[in-house]
């Protein structure tokens, strides 16, 4: 990160704005062609809609599914990587609290936001941590219910294969309804989203 | 025979008769998805086929990798498997093939020593064992179910076939058609099934393995043959994933 007053901060590093959205394609792509294959054998007593879902029909949608996976397995890997070597997840998301998290909420529901360019705030920090974790759950879920055989200790960890196949649907259920949080505050809040695409502060703060 | 995905896909034949493969991802880019991956023309989408047939033929090569060939099925017990068990095929229960037991002849092809077809009674000649395996079908459900019959890998070496050879396909009664890689045909588990849960379904003779999903275990057997030439299959040729390991 560049320091100084005057100038604007990189606040969102080169690597971290890459792999931030070569994972919002994948997650996109996973979670579409997902819903697709959860509708050839619905888990739960409804189905996604058709128009809402990637790849037309079973097949299509496996494809995809099983084309994105490297996408998002690799980039998730790389961004863990330069997570942990570089410092950044230990200067973004150290301390991490629950109980700063939920006084955040607190502040942020009477309208106001603890929000600072370049600083994740105590709920962003559990938010971040938690949505990672989920993506990790959903990756190995999906190992699980993949390779049944294969990596069969990892499907008997997961419960067995057809409680790997619930563990897989709540992971994406967990990381939809992060998105949805996480979408509608990027869009609403101003000045934002452009440094998730510049790295630069706004100028005006 | 897709094992297991029936009444489901069966309510999609209509769909699937249109859907050619060359075509099994047009009719999902809703959301502007398209404009995302291919700058925006429609005609792009040959690419993008193309680009996940790569993959899909890259995913044959990781799981041929993955596959172990010592690696064991977990097994079940009797009290574990599902009844009734799911019948799945590209068509409706009733139009299964109607074979008669006495007449009927397997008949073998291809890299093999002897071609001599084998009747019903030849098959039970041979050493039986059986296996309760859970078998999981490409839709996500699973079923478990008891099979009995011939060690595959028994069969292959008693009609001298090439065990170096990298296919061994299958023609069933029912038009159906597959084949899987010679490993997986080897596997311990890999059994030429003439006892099922319930013998209408591949009756007189299915394969039966549990390293890979349900579409990859043909029923209602008439032909088996060992090849290099890559055999494709009736999913497989439609943009399923060939190797289909578990």
């Amino acid at each position: 990160m560049v320091g100084g007053a005057d100038k604007p901060r990189t606040i969102h590093p080169l690597f971290v704005r890459v792999t931030h959205w070569v994972n919002a394609f994948a997650i996109f792509v996973m979670v579409l062609s997902g819903w697709r294959i959860y509708n050839a054998s619905p888990l739960f007593g409804f189905e996604f809609p058709k128009d809402f879902t990637l790849g037309g029909w079973l097949a299509g949608a496996l494809a995809w599914h099983f084309a994105a996976m490297w996408l998002l397995a690799l980039n998730g890997l790389a961004y863990l990587a330069y997570g942990l070597v570089s410092g950044h997840f230990r200067r973004s998301f150290m301390p991490i609290s629950l109980r700063g998290a939920f006084d955040d909420l607190l502040v942020a529901m009477r309208g106001h936001l603890n929000h600072a360019p370049g600083r994740y705030n105590a709920a962003q920090r559990v938010f971040y941590v938690g949505i990672i974790l989920a993506v990790i759950v959903a990756i190995l879920s999906g190992l699980a219910i993949w390779k049944p055989v294969q990596l069969q200790g990892l499907t008997a960890l997961m419960g067995g294969y057809e409680a790997a196949r619930v563990v897989h649907f709540f992971a994406m259920a967990t990381i939809v309804a992060f998105l949805v949080v996480h979408i509608g505050l990027a869009v609403s809040v101003k000045g934002i989203l452009a440094p998730m695409f510049t790295g630069r502060a706004e100028a005006q703060r | 025979m897709k094992p297991p995905r029936s009444e489901r896909l069966s309510a999609f034949r209509p769909q699937i008769a249109r859907l050619e493969r060359r075509l099994f991802l047009k009719q999902g880019l809703s959301l502007g998805a398209l404009s995302l991956l291919s700058g925006c023309t429609l005609k792009d989408d040959d690419a993008v086929d193309r680009l996940l047939l790569t993959m899909s033929r890259f995913n044959d090569r990781v799981q041929a990798a993955l596959f172990d060939p010592a690696k064991l099925a977990p097994t079940y017990s009797e009290a574990d498997v599902t009844t009734p068990f799911p019948f799945n095929a590209y068509y409706e229960e009733q139009d299964i093939p109607v074979i008669d037991g006495e007449n009927y002849r397997l008949q073998v092809s291809g890299l093999i020593a002897d071609k001599r077809p084998w009747s019903l009674g030849d098959l039970r000649a041979l050493p039986q064992s059986s296996q309760i395996t859970r078998l999981v079908c490409v839709e996500g459900w699973s079923a478990i179910g008891k099979w009995r019959g011939v060690a595959f890998r028994h069969f292959l070496e008693r009609i001298g076939a090439d065990l170096t050879a990298r296919y061994v396909g299958f023609r069933c009664a029912d038009k159906y058609y597959s084949s899987i890689d010679m490993p997986s045909a080897l596997h311990p588990q890999t059994l030429l099934a003439l006892d099922f849960t319930e013998a209408k379904y591949g009756y007189p003779l299915r394969l039966r393995l549990p390293t890979k999903l349900g579409f990859k275990n043909p029923k209602f057997i008439g032909e088996i043959f060992v090849t290099n030439d890559y055999p494709g299959g009736y999913w497989e040729d439609k943009g399923y994933n060939w190797f289909s390991g578990s």
